[in-house]
């Protein structure tokens, strides 16, 4: 018997302290609402959250490991990206 | 019969449908169809040994002879358990299992929402805790419903006929007898006539939308609140009760 899985879903739980929502892992269900009974049987059972997200998996957009390099290494060498490269004049106040 | 005694009964009737159902449903531990599934159905099984617990303990406390939870549930034979028919029904498949708790759990959550305002405080307290739990249920099982009624044809063959199969054992959840009568009137209980209505309209709502038929009332079996059970109690009591009658006072 073929047996065919159900989609793949992320799970993002935001913690009763914390203020965004963080990937938790993912779990497996047929719809929408299945997906946030599963996620809250599989990763809430412990109080650990206070609202979840739930998205197919394939509904994500990546960025491509390939790419990598171009995506994220120029950002290396900027510091003056940084709000440390700059110093503070004397007698600023308020920042 | 006195109120003291009443509140014993009543506890204990709703500490045996909780712990029959959780064991039923431990028996599926492991047997089911998909992993996170697989985890909500030993999540329930654990919600309703939980209120077992409470209410034996609550029941032994009230007795005051120094029976313990765990002398309610293993030291105690067939007839003198008190749960609902329903319950002790054989699992069969995932549809069965389904339609039995969701039918029952449809009517405990109004019984539930009754005992939170009734006039034991400690039994408001329980209630209060496990009525979360099994909007949740009711949530989770009536989605499923929908899920295998709306769905393939064989899925809604199947799950008819579950309905079918355990539809007789439904009229004994409403039908009150004294000590439901002796409840309501003394600690303002459910009153099970109104509870029956809620509990169709919810029931009806949610098998229309799983585009299957409400079976008909006919014959209503009875008896299991009074102990008297089917066949079916005897073989889950002998497996559930087993250890520790063999070995007593066991621990690990």
């Amino acid at each position: 018997m073929s047996k065919q899985e159900w989609p793949l879903y992320e799970v993002f739980v935001r913690t009763r302290s914390g203020l965004s929502h963080r990937h938790a892992g993912s779990i497996h269900a047929a719809d929408d609402q299945m997906a946030l009974d599963n996620a809250r049987d599989t990763y809430t059972r412990r109080s650990e959250g206070v609202s979840l997200w739930v998205v197919r998996s394939d509904r994500i957009v990546a960025s491509d490991p390939a790419e990598s390099a171009a995506f994220f290494e120029p950002a290396e060498d900027k510091i003056y990206r940084h709000p440390t490269f700059y110093d503070v004049p004397d007698g600023v106040e308020n920042l | 019969m006195n109120a003291e005694q009443t509140l014993i009964d009543y506890t204990l009737r709703l500490a045996d449908n909780a712990l029959i159902l959780g064991q039923r449903m431990v028996e599926n531990v492991a047997a089911w169809p998909e992993l996170e599934e697989e985890l909500a159905n030993a999540n329930f099984a654990l919600d309703f040994l939980g209120q077992a617990r409470m209410l034996y303990s609550y029941a032994g406390e009230l007795e005051g002879k120094g029976r313990s939870e765990d002398d309610f549930a293993y030291l105690r034979d067939e007839h003198e358990f008190r749960n609902v028919l329903l319950l002790e029904q054989p699992n069969g498949h995932f549809g069965d299992a389904l339609v039995r708790q969701y039918l029952f759990e449809a009517a405990y959550v109004h019984i539930l929402g009754a005992l939170v305002e009734c006039r034991d405080e400690q039994l408001s307290a329980i209630a209060a805790r496990a009525i979360k739990e099994v909007q949740y249920h009711v949530r989770h099982t009536s989605k499923w419903l929908i899920r295998l009624g709306d769905g393939t044809e064989l899925s809604q063959t199947r799950v008819q006929q579950s309905l079918h199969d355990v539809w007789r054992f439904t009229g004994e959840l409403f039908a009150a007898d004294d000590i439901d009568i002796a409840f309501q009137e003394t600690f303002g209980g459910p009153d099970l006539s109104a509870v029956a209505a809620l509990w169709r309209t919810d029931v009806a709502a949610v098998v229309s939308e799983a585009t299957l038929v409400l079976p008909d009332d006919e014959w209503m079996a009875t008896g299991g609140k009074q102990g008297r059970h089917s066949e079916h109690l005897g073989y889950l009591l002998a497996e559930m009760q087993y250890l520790p009658r063999s070995h007593a006072g066991a621990t690990w």
